[in-house]
């Protein structure tokens, strides 16, 4: 099964936009967020012309509608992961909130000081700093699988750790923002069942990404967010295994996470209630259950195969240019994902050059500080790459560094 | 583009004039721009306790950040301190010769806030020495 990347590239209005006159933008980074196509902007434009209204408790026709949409959203994201049900599709502001509600009711409930958390070296700080906050409340120590010249989780290190430390929790993610690296994680979660750890997975770079089914994977917790799988920001996912879920005391505080309330107590609702304090993001709800109907109708074996072909052509363009290092592994081990370092010119020229020729990309250390001091290199530029991405588009990135070169001399 | 990274721009970043550590130095001062981890460390040698007789800088960092450094070194030099506190953001701008979105003026202004803070004998550079 292929994906017909013009007929997608018409779903999406900003991708026929003119930075300048006669400039067309070229968007190479959706691992930092995606571009949204007609059907998620059309379905909150709906929402809020025909069906606004709070939800949960509504008696009124309105609020019946608008809860229905946002419970039908959750069902959909239920189905997309594969959970076996939907209550267990928590929706926060986003991964990195998910992440820290993780940390801070299962950790705080479960874990004292001299517990092991593992994590790995190419963790984005969303999924580093919550522990080091714990770390630092609760004396909860840290661990890290270390990544190895080739952009890889050492196993064999991992092995030794688990021996070692008798981890409680093993936290990592399953793609790397940077790296590309998609973890075997499938083998990384065994492994920590069998060392009797619960698992963590940041999902932010792989659920967009490759086909994902959270009980094949039997994973504990996942943490993702619609916004950098064609729905809105400000909306993410907590999955959790259901007994997990019940066992965790609530999160925030407030209407719609509780049963009863009386002056001095409180009874906590049900999940996935229990963990959604106030109005959540409703109509964000609503297009992140747009987002999802797209990439299944696509298809994401479908989705998966494309980026394969598009990355595994931007790094053959891209070594081809004398003085380029890409960081990370070979194609066939990575996601759409292409951070390289250019010799004699920092992220920010490369990245401010290329943009005056329409092709949007990232500079710095994209929220993965320590695995940049780990390579010993303050910044790289990064090309992400999504279903609408071309090979002419990679063209035109290659031509534009070419440009950088040539005015660095 | 053109505008933004004129030929001094690129040539003093490729062969800035002023890099260097002065051994003896009569100010030090080094700080960072977390953002995008540029680094900046300036050294002045001041005669009479008053006039800037020599500096020089170290660092990485982006083309604006080091050529800004390496445009103000040369600015800076038979200046008095008092002179040297009163240099503003858009000395920096007219050194350079350009015009900066919010991002990068940050780069630009890296050497002014590390060299302001030296001079004024602070223990951290803040904004509002580029304010």
């Amino acid at each position: 099964m292929s994906l017909d990347v013009f007929r997608i590239r018409q779903d999406f209005p900003i991708l026929s936009r003119e930075l300048r006159p006669g400039v067309p933008l070229v968007y190479l980074d959706s691992t930092a967020t995606t571009q949204k196509p007609r059907a998620v902007l059309s379905a909150m434009d709906d929402f809020y012309r025909r069906s606004n209204a709070n939800i949960h408790r509504g008696i009124h026709m309105l609020a019946e509608e608008a809860t229905a949409l946002y419970e039908k959203s959750r069902e959909q994201v239920a189905e997309f992961i594969h959970a076996p049900a939907a209550r267990q599709v928590i929706f926060t502001r986003n991964a990195s909130e998910s992440l820290n509600l993780v940390a801070y009711t299962w950790g705080r409930a479960n874990l004292r000081a001299g517990d092991v958390v593992i994590l790995t070296e190419m963790e984005h700080h969303s999924n580093l700093v919550p522990w080091q906050m714990l770390a630092a409340e609760r004396g909860v120590k840290l661990e890290f699988i270390p990544v190895s010249e080739d952009g890889l989780l050492d196993l064999e290190a991992y092995r030794a750790l688990l021996a070692l430390a008798h981890p409680r929790l093993v936290a990592f993610t399953h793609m790397s923002n940077v790296l590309g690296t998609i973890n075997p994680a499938a083998e990384i979660i065994r492994m920590a069942h069998a060392a009797g750890a619960v698992t963590l997975v940041d999902g932010a770079q792989s659920v967009p990404h490759i086909p994902l089914d959270v009980q094949a994977l039997d994973v504990d917790f996942l943490a993702f967010s619609a916004h950098k799988m064609l729905g809105p920001t400000g909306i993410g996912v907590l999955y959790g295994k259901a007994a997990l879920l019940e066992s965790m005391p609530p999160f925030l505080g407030g209407g719609d996470m509780i049963k009863a309330v009386h002056l001095r107590s409180f009874t906590p609702n049900e999940i996935p209630h229990k963990f959604e304090a106030g109005t959540p993001a409703i109509a964000e709800a609503v297009g992140f259950g747009a987002a999802v109907a797209y990439l299944t109708q696509v298809g994401m074996e479908a989705v998966a195969a494309h980026e394969r072909e598009i990355v595994a052509y931007a790094l053959e363009r891209l070594q081809e240019i004398p003085g380029v290092h890409v960081l990370g592994p070979s194609a066939e081990k990575r996601g759409a994902v292409a951070a390289f370092t250019l010799k004699g010119v920092h992220p920010h020229d490369v990245s401010q050059i290329v943009d005056t020729f329409g092709v949007a990309v990232r500079a710095g250390h994209h929220c993965a500080q320590p695995l940049h001091e780990k390579f010993g290199i303050p910044a790289t530029t990064r090309a992400s790459f999504y279903i609408y991405n071309t090979p002419a588009e990679v063209d035109r990135l290659i031509n534009a560094i070419y440009e950088v070169k040539r005015i660095f001399g | 583009m053109d505008d933004l990274y004129r030929e001094v721009i690129i040539e003093r970043y490729k062969t800035p004039h002023f890099r260097g550590k002065l051994d003896p130095h009569d100010i030090a001062f080094e700080d960072d721009n977390p953002l995008c981890g540029d680094h900046i460390a300036i050294t002045l040698r001041v005669d009479g306790g008053n006039r800037v007789s020599a500096a020089a800088f170290e660092g990485h960092g982006c083309a604006i950040s080091q050529a800004s450094a390496d445009l103000l070194m040369e600015s800076v030099i038979g200046k008095t301190l008092e002179q040297v506190k009163a240099l503003t953001r858009q000395d920096i701008l007219d050194l350079l010769g350009i015009e900066l979105g919010p991002v990068r003026l940050k780069c630009a202004l890296l050497s002014l806030k590390v060299l302001k803070a030296g001079v004024y004998g602070l223990g951290e550079a803040s904004e509002e020495l580029v304010a």
